[in-house]
């Protein structure tokens, strides 16, 4: 007799491969082979997966229509099951498989929809956090600001794109409407964070996305502003402080040489 | 908070506004563990604040007790965090397995009923038991197909397990009567053949019938619509022999208002209540 262990072997091979016949010894009351049946568990794995990333991703389902989202889902979820229990986490990786899935070679900006939904996925079960407010900043005076290290809230995400793609997500949520879009209009990056009970999605002005991922390295407010400088010449410090402040995206700060990193 | 032997509601993201707003009437409110494993967020809150007001149960659906392979001991921590984070009045897993190598197939997978997955499950309960440090309930599964190679009846299978590391059972009236449909067994024989007495949870859940190639019924587990009649009358059945027991009512897709959710629970409630308490019964039998 094969071990269990083999059993679901050829079990679990058989379910993430449609081409596989059905393992034998599966059978139907009559006690023969019955590979209508050993199709329902199949259809269950694979439906539940794309079911979950649909939920995920209401936005690239609207905009692609659901034959063609559970056919790039099916072929993302059997080549990328889950690797945990925890379903919440499904879907890393889905808008890196939509940008090198052929089919949706006409719509360049639908990974970086995906890489949104993501992030707000990301955000909405990120632990919880008070952000800091302007007045728990007054602390710092002007000289130190530069060297302030300032520590991002858990559930902030930062998503970057060469194309209007959050112009395109908010049409495609919600009670978004889908209008005309001019995709050489400009690349549009999002700031997501949930600073109390809900996710919010900003759009952040060019530089920011680098000032804020520089930040998120650990690096002070003055090399951050330097990678920022080079990614936009234009880039306004103070109004992208006082922007993220008020976005609830830091919930600490600390002096460069400090080892303590909470406010006083 | 010990779970009433009343009926329950699966609690939904969806009616969290109409549970914590109009306070109904409901035994005990029950969660998917897994969906309450991330590190914070809107549904910790929410089920905080139903938690404060209602007992709650705790129902598994990723530990893949029956996998061949190791059980998950980084899961089986976060269970230990969430039980004691919600203080659960019961907690449930499935007599299946979902795991293979770094796979999770998020389905509840058949076992083969052999002496070697006895003792693998039954091995498995244990570890459970003793991290958890409380005794867990086993649900019986809802099969679509048979192992050639199994050698237990399933009610043997079960009862064996339950004696031989004293957990609990939840026994989902529902899966018996699709396991029974689609493996041709008598679902009335199935309850008087499973060990009744362990049994501390009840579930239900509708299904969706189809067929299989040679056009035999093949019920398929949904938990997408109302209770069957043919499921109802098996509850009757069990709660003639069991009295009223905490019962769960189970819908997972395609969800109803909470108002047609809440009624169905109470139908279940009106079943216990209508039903002769077991106690009456004995005494009955005595008199």
């Amino acid at each position: 007799m094969q071990r269990l262990s083999e059993r679901q072997q050829e079990f679990a091979l058989a379910l993430l491969d449609a081409a596989r016949a059905a393992p034998p010894g599966l059978v139907g009351p009559d006690g023969l082979p019955s590979p209508r049946r050993f199709a329902v568990y199949r259809n269950n794995v694979v439906a539940g997966l794309i079911e979950t990333l649909k939920e995920n991703c209401p936005a690239v389902h609207r905009i692609v229509g659901d034959e063609f989202f559970r056919a790039m889902a099916g072929q993302f979820a059997t080549a990328n099951p889950p690797r945990s229990p925890i379903m919440l986490d499904y879907g890393a990786g889905f808008a890196e498989f939509i940008d090198g899935f052929e089919p949706a070679v006409t719509l360049p900006y639908l990974a970086d929809v995906a890489r949104i939904e993501r992030a707000w996925i990301e955000a909405y079960h990120a632990a919880d956090a008070e952000p800091l407010s302007a007045n728990d900043l007054l602390a710092i005076d002007q000289d130190g600001l530069a060297r302030v290290r300032l520590a991002l809230h858990p559930s902030l995400r930062v998503t970057q794109s060469q194309f209007p793609a959050l112009t395109i997500w908010r049409m495609n949520v919600a009670d978004g409407e889908p209008a005309a879009v001019d995709l050489e209009a400009g690349g549009e990056d999002a700031l997501i964070v949930r600073p109390g009970a809900d996710v919010v999605v900003h759009q952040l002005p060019m530089g920011a996305a680098a000032f804020v991922r520089t930040l998120g390295a650990g690096k002070p407010v003055v090399a951050a502003a330097i990678a920022a400088l080079e990614a936009a010449p234009c880039f306004d410090l103070r109004a992208i402080l006082t922007g993220l402040i008020e976005a609830g995206a830091f919930i600490g700060w600390s002096l460069e040489q400090d080892t303590d990193g909470a406010p006083s | 908070m010990e779970i009433p032997p009343r009926a329950g509601v699966g609690l939904k993201p969806q009616h969290y506004r109409d549970v914590l707003e109009t306070a109904p009437d409901v035994g005990f409110f029950e969660v998917h563990a897994e969906n309450y494993m991330g590190a914070g967020g809107p549904s910790h809150r929410y089920l905080a604040a139903v938690r404060e007001r209602y007992p709650l149960s705790l129902h598994g659906v990723g530990l893949s007790i029956g996998a061949a392979k190791p059980l998950d001991r980084d899961h089986l921590r976060r269970l230990k965090d969430l039980i004691a984070r919600y203080q659960p009045g019961l907690f449930s897993e499935h007599l299946a397995w979902s795991s293979h190598g770094d796979a999770f197939l998020n389905d509840l997978l058949p076992t083969p009923y052999t002496t070697e997955t006895l003792q693998r499950i039954a091995s498995h309960i244990d570890e459970v038991q003793a991290t958890l440090g409380r005794q867990m309930l086993l649900e019986n599964p809802s099969t679509y197909i048979a192992f050639a190679e199994s050698t237990y009846a399933e009610t043997d299978f079960i009862a064996e397990v339950q004696r031989r590391t004293g957990c609990g059972l939840l026994l989902d009236v529902s899966n018996v009567h699709v396991a029974s449909t689609n493996q041709q067994w008598d679902p009335f024989a199935y309850l008087d053949a499973y060990p009744l007495g362990a049994v501390q949870e009840i579930h239900l859940a509708g299904f969706t019938p189809e067929t299989d190639e040679q056009q035999r019924p093949l019920l398929i587990d949904t938990h997408n619509r109302p209770v069957d009649r043919l499921v109802w009358q098996l509850y009757a059945y069990v709660i003639d022999k069991l009295g009223p027991t905490p019962t769960l009512i189970e819908w997972d897709a395609d969800l109803p208002s909470w108002n047609e959710l809440h009624a169905e629970a109470m139908r279940a409630e009106a079943c216990m209540k209508s039903r002769a308490p077991r106690q009456e019964m004995r005494l009955a039998t005595t008199v």
